[in-house]
């Protein structure tokens, strides 16, 4: 095992970087990817390393830059697109929802899409207005995409592998909260991740934490918090928002008989309603209490100065916590 | 007034009586060229008709018609090669019967069957389904040019669509993309005059639609779209400047539709008779029939024969088509995702669920 360490963006560029080495078929597109290796550095080294041809700097144009994917997708190449933030996005959801999503379906396998499409998610980094969405549950509402969130440099990096290798479309959404924050070890060994299943982070036996991107972090630390008071607390980190590993979530909940959901994204509508439902369906004699979902409440994300209210915290998820651990 | 005079080219060689106004191309000189043409075209109207039919009668679902259009999806279809690829919209089926798209997957996909996208002629397999959404599919055309450009190879995508399409973001981007690339690809705009109940005068300020081309840089120019001699030159050109690396063409066909938008449209509602009549008189397949008879190309022996062997050829596909076995009702999950992933298998235990409690309602009714 090497002792370099990573953050979640290096992870990123690593996988980038060692899928277009493994497969001539990846290029790479978007807006700024690549003289300028992205707005975030996400794609830096790219242009250099795999050329102009299969590192492209795309005119300003979401919705073109999807379209332009499903086609090259359609004739095999396989695109991985960035979006430059996700509040730029919805330009290009007719591509995604009546394309991207249904090629395969409509012609009965004989074209498909396999492109990923990433970008950057989530609040908290004092950035202009539109550049803080969590708008994860659009995507995951839709057939025929995945929806993958990581929340670590080396679930970022196996997880992005697998995006690229799937054969269809994917949506891989980069916590920018997480982007620079704790490096960790990472061995560039080109292993996948699972693309339908959960993380267990922390086991448990009193209560379940429910978490994905950037809200991991915050879930962790009430983990921790707990242990210290001596409540037992698994962590789980969905990771793959679509298709929803249940059978995980539900095993847990069965275990612990609480459950908290943690997301960064409005509450109403969110993934985390989803979660709650399908364990309510299949648990419900099972839980010891409601599940409680601690999220944005229903509004846009405020401009810098009010976000971090916007963003759950840890006292947040343990007054939740709290909740489920003392119903009766 | 309109604020930009651009003077476009504007191409016709015979006029709505089917007489040459010039000289004409010297490919023309073949009569097998052109009667191919008419046949092709004579075809696509029959296909056309018999489709209505099984429409009104319940036997396929809504159903968009190409009437009087015949000729730009002819020109299409007889010019692209076959590793070309075609990117069509709704009202494209003289070209997907030229790339070999059967009548009986174009009826499976009105009446109600994927599998009708599904093509299995050789030709046609690497083509796009027809594409529903307005102008989104000028993109996918952009993405197809560029994968032929990032591998050097020498072919062409082109697409089609209506005027309509042209006031579409993602057609205005496809342009602007296709011309900063200089990619090989060909925009055909079917201008019918009219998307549903919108005309054309009201659809855009621009006099032609043709000069959005040269706001991205790149050559747009008008044909008669009801001429088909003078849409296979155009279309020719366009295919060998983006075949050559010399970058995209935006050919705008002036043509009518006299169908209704589509089998559950009423176009009474918003143009008049007279207009529609006055449009019949310029219509592409009697144009080249009066010009094929005048050469003595084609009689009336010929035209019944084609006919005849038109509705042969029709019976046989409605069979196929009627034939066909349904689709298992769990094929809805087949082609979803490559395979159905694991995690949502719960779902389609419920679905299986749902098809044998109302099999065995059925039974018991």
């Amino acid at each position: 095992m090497s002792e370099k360490k990573y953050t979640l963006l290096e992870a990123v560029n690593l996988a980038l970087h060692r899928a277009m080495a493994e497969d001539d078929n990846v290029v790479v597109l978007g807006e700024d990817i690549g003289v300028n290796g992205g707005v975030f550095r996400a794609t830096l080294g790219l242009r250099e390393a795999f050329g102009f041809k299969r590192v492209i700097d795309t005119p300003l144009a979401e919705n073109m830059i999807a379209g332009l994917s499903i086609g090259m997708a359609a004739q095999g190449l396989k695109p991985v697109m960035e979006i430059q933030f996700l509040g730029f996005i919805y330009a290009a959801m007719e591509q995604l929802v009546s394309h991207a999503s249904r090629l395969r379906n409509r012609t009965r396998g004989r074209l498909t899409c396999p492109l990923v499409l990433r970008s950057p998610m989530g609040a908290g980094i004092r950035a202009p207005e539109h550049h803080s969405e969590s708008t994860e549950a659009l995507f995951a509402h839709i057939p025929g995409l995945r929806v993958v969130i990581p929340s670590s440099p080396a679930r970022a990096y196996g997880l992005l592998l697998a995006a690229i290798d799937d054969p269809d479309p994917v949506i891989f959404l980069e916590p920018t909260r997480l982007y620079r924050m704790n490096p960790q070890p990472l061995e560039d060994d080109g292993r996948r991740l699972p693309l339908d299943s959960c993380f267990t982070l922390r086991e448990g036996s009193d209560l379940t934490l429910v978490s994905w991107g950037a809200s991991v972090h915050e879930t962790l630390q009430a983990a921790a918090a707990l242990a210290e008071r001596g409540v037992s607390a698994e962590v789980i980190d969905v990771a793959c928002l679509k298709p929803l590993d249940l059978d995980t979530l539900e095993a847990s909940v069965r275990k612990t008989g609480r459950c908290v959901i943690v997301h960064e994204a409005p509450k109403s509508g969110g993934v985390g309603a989803e979660i709650a439902a399908s364990l309510y369906e299949r648990a419900l004699l099972d839980l010891h209490a409601p599940i409680q979902r601690v999220a944005a409440p229903d509004i846009p994300p405020p401009l810098y100065r009010l976000e971090s209210y916007y963003l759950p915290d840890v006292g947040d998820i343990l007054a939740a916590c709290e909740t489920v651990l003392d119903y009766a | 007034m309109p604020h930009s005079r651009i003077e476009l080219p504007f191409t016709r060689y015979l006029d709505p009586e089917g007489r040459p106004l010039g000289p004409l191309p010297d490919w023309t000189e073949e009569g097998a060229r052109l009667v191919a043409l008419y046949r092709a075209m004579l075809r696509t109207r029959l296909f056309d008709q018999k489709v209505i039919a099984l429409q009104r009668t319940g036997r396929i679902g809504t159903y968009a018609s190409s009437l009087g259009q015949e000729a730009i999806g002819t020109a299409i279809g007889t010019l692209l090669r076959d590793d070309d690829v075609l990117l069509p919209y709704y009202r494209d089926t003289a070209s997907q019967l030229l790339r070999g798209v059967s009548m009986s997957e174009m009826l499976l996909y009105w009446g109600g069957d994927e599998r009708g996208s599904d093509f299995a002629a050789p030709l046609a397999r690497g083509d796009f389904p027809l594409c529903v959404p307005i102008a989104t599919q000028a993109l996918h055309a952009c993405g197809v040019a560029s994968a032929f450009k990032i591998r050097g190879e020498h072919r062409v995508a082109l697409t089609t669509c209506g005027d309509g399409a042209t006031s579409k973001g993602d057609f205005l981007e496809a342009l602007n993309v296709a011309g900063a690339w200089q990619l090989p690809v060909v925009f055909v705009v079917n201008n019918n005059q009219w998307a549903i109940s919108v005309p054309r005068r009201i659809q855009c300020g621009a006099p032609t639609l043709a000069q959005k081309a040269l706001g991205a840089g790149f050559a747009g120019e008008q044909v008669d779209g009801n001429d088909v001699i003078a849409l296979v030159e155009r279309l020719r050109h366009a295919l060998e400047q983006a075949r050559h690396g010399k970058g995209p063409t935006l050919l705008e066909c002036i043509t009518y539709r006299l169908c209704d938008h589509t089998t559950a449209d009423d176009a009474t509602r918003y143009r008049s008779a007279e207009e529609v009549n006055q449009a019949w008189h310029e219509e592409p397949v009697k144009r080249l029939q009066n010009f094929l008879v005048a050469r003595g190309l084609w009689d009336e022996t010929q035209e019944q024969a084609l006919v005849a062997e038109c509705q042969v050829e029709l019976q046989q596909a409605i069979e196929r088509y009627e034939a066909a076995p349904a689709q298992d009702a769990q094929e809805v999950f087949r082609h979803v995702y490559a395979s159905w992933p694991p995690a949502l298998a719960e779902q389609r235990e419920q679905f299986a669920e749902r098809i044998a409690r109302r099999t065995q309602g059925a039974d018991h009714e």
